[in-house]
């Protein structure tokens, strides 16, 4: 039974796109069939991230307009073969995007993969409106701050009244995700808490993803932060994270990122 | 022996059947006669459809015309006309229902749709999910009621108290219809803006030291009071 999940936040810069090649990654490679669509029509980043932009013939709204089929617009991972991308299209907006043109795409790959991760863009208008519009599930990502939370809380609202699921009377459910988690600084009260966050959301959580320089290393080098280093502490974080969508149930630790016996020796440089 | 069987030619069978038909009796003048036909179908839109109606002009005088022009009037309200009678043959063109004689008179049962039960107005509003950031709830008619906690950027509007059993984070509106004798009360204050009757706070108003703890806002003449409630 395929699972459509859409990776959002309502804010911008907090992880979107990051996360849902994360988990698409370490989803396929639990042996999965995984499918990540990008939704940010006209700001595309999936691709890069992917490490796929130069293989991008059609894309999401070719296929939306019939241009194109919707296995030519299907980009294969070249390290995980049961992993595709989807992209957005850079030239065009939002609004060649049509409720009627996502339904079908994404009807049609539910019979295609186990797992259908929808990229969505940032803000509450139509590109996300229409991620979210389909989902069996949804990923919110938040930062430890304010603006991030406060916008997250708005698009669960969403969430709850706007998609599919919830005109017909169901739920979707719903997991958060805290990204660019720093313990030092929480505990230092720079940051907003685990606990302030989820009880303002009031929604499980999904996993906590330590701030780290790996996650911007792996998406220089166009890999997934799951493939590029499995063993750095954002990777052990995402994969939890897939483990536990996958319905396993994974202790919640925050992986913390190991410093090599140097960096331990020589950790501050005295002033 | 083959016997041939002939076609013989049957005569078209014809049955009698009756059915009760409404009798409209316009009365002049006919255009106030059609106001309260209008009025009849405010009340019940759809009463005519598919029942046979007969036009009975015996009380009033009524020119070819004037006669083609009420059947016109009573199709445009979805009335058809099945037949008129009370007026001379020559008054009826073919264009217009035929008409009938010896009609009998019968009780008619009109079963109006029953209107449904006025409900007794709800007075209180309960909302047993979380209100989310950019959420809002307007109860003008009374109370409303929140299991969860109310978002920042949420708002609660009621025409009564308002009652939060989290976190109000969000703006709670209270009184709006002018009760001064509405409160607000919410098992964690947080709020970025309280009102009753008009009369608000926002929360740099708030004393620090009702955050973070039961509390309930209430108005004393034209002041505000915010007071913790355990």
């Amino acid at each position: 039974m395929a699972k459509v999940l859409v990776v959002t936040s309502g804010k911008g810069g907090v992880g979107k796109t990051t996360s849902t090649a994360a988990l698409g990654a370490a989803l396929a490679q639990m042996g999965e069939t995984v499918v990540v669509v990008d939704f940010d029509v006209g700001l595309r980043n999936l691709d890069l991230i992917m490490g796929a932009e130069r293989r991008v013939v059609f894309d999401l709204i070719n296929v939306v307009q019939g241009v194109a089929k919707l296995s030519q617009a299907l980009i294969r991972d070249k390290r995980l073969e049961n992993l595709w991308l989807l992209p957005a299209s850079q030239t065009r907006d939002k609004d060649a995007l049509t409720d009627e043109g996502v339904g079908s795409i994404i009807a049609d790959l539910r019979t295609k993969f186990d797992w259908v991760l929808c990229d969505s863009p940032a803000g509450i208008e139509r590109g996300a409106m229409l991620a979210m519009r389909y989902a069996d599930e949804a990923v919110i990502v938040t930062n430890p701050e304010v603006s991030s939370v406060r916008d997250s809380d708005r698009i669960i609202g969403m969430l709850d009244s706007k998609t599919v699921k919830a005109e017909r009377g169901e739920r979707v459910e719903k997991h958060v995700l805290i990204t660019r988690y720093d313990q030092a600084r929480a505990s230092r009260g720079e940051m907003l808490s685990i606990e302030d966050i989820l009880e303002i959301l009031a929604t499980p959580l999904l996993g906590i993803i330590p701030e780290s320089q790996d996650v911007l290393r792996a998406s220089n080098v166009g890999s997934p932060v799951t493939l590029n280093d499995a063993a750095s502490a954002p990777a052990r974080a995402y994969t939890d994270a897939a483990r536990r969508l996958m319905g396993e149930t994974v202790t919640m630790t925050v992986p913390l990122a190991r410093k090599s016996f140097m960096n331990r020796l020589l950790g501050r440089r005295a002033a | 022996m083959d016997a041939i069987a002939k076609a013989t030619r049957q005569p078209v069978r014809m049955r009698g059947r009756s059915y009760v038909a409404f009798t409209f009796c316009p009365v002049v003048p006919i255009a106030g006669w059609l106001e309260e036909v209008d009025a009849t179908l405010a009340r019940s839109p759809g009463f005519f459809v598919g029942k046979p109606v007969v036009l009975d002009l015996s009380a009033v005088d009524l020119s070819q015309s004037a006669i083609a022009h009420l059947v016109a009037s009573l199709e445009q309200r979805n009335i058809r006309v099945l037949g008129i009678e009370g007026v001379d043959a020559s008054q009826v063109t073919t264009s217009m229902p035929p008409l009938l004689t010896g009609g009998r008179h019968c009780v008619l049962t009109q079963n109006e749709p029953k209107k449904p039960e006025a409900k007794p107005k709800l007075t209180s509003l309960l909302v047993e999910s979380p209100v989310r950031s950019g959420q809002s709830v307007v109860f003008a008619e009374g109370d409303v009621t929140v299991l969860g906690s109310v978002g920042s950027g949420a708002e609660i509007v009621a025409g009564g108290s308002i009652h939060i059993y989290g976190t109000l984070r969000g703006r709670a509106m209270a009184g709006v219809n002018g009760n001064a004798a509405a409160r607000i009360y919410c098992h964690r204050i947080e709020a970025e803006l309280l009102a009753i009757d008009g009369y608000y706070q926002t929360a740099e108003e708030i004393s620090a030291t009702l955050r973070d703890r039961p509390a309930q806002a209430w108005l004393q003449g034209d002041i505000m009071r915010i007071t913790p409630l355990i």
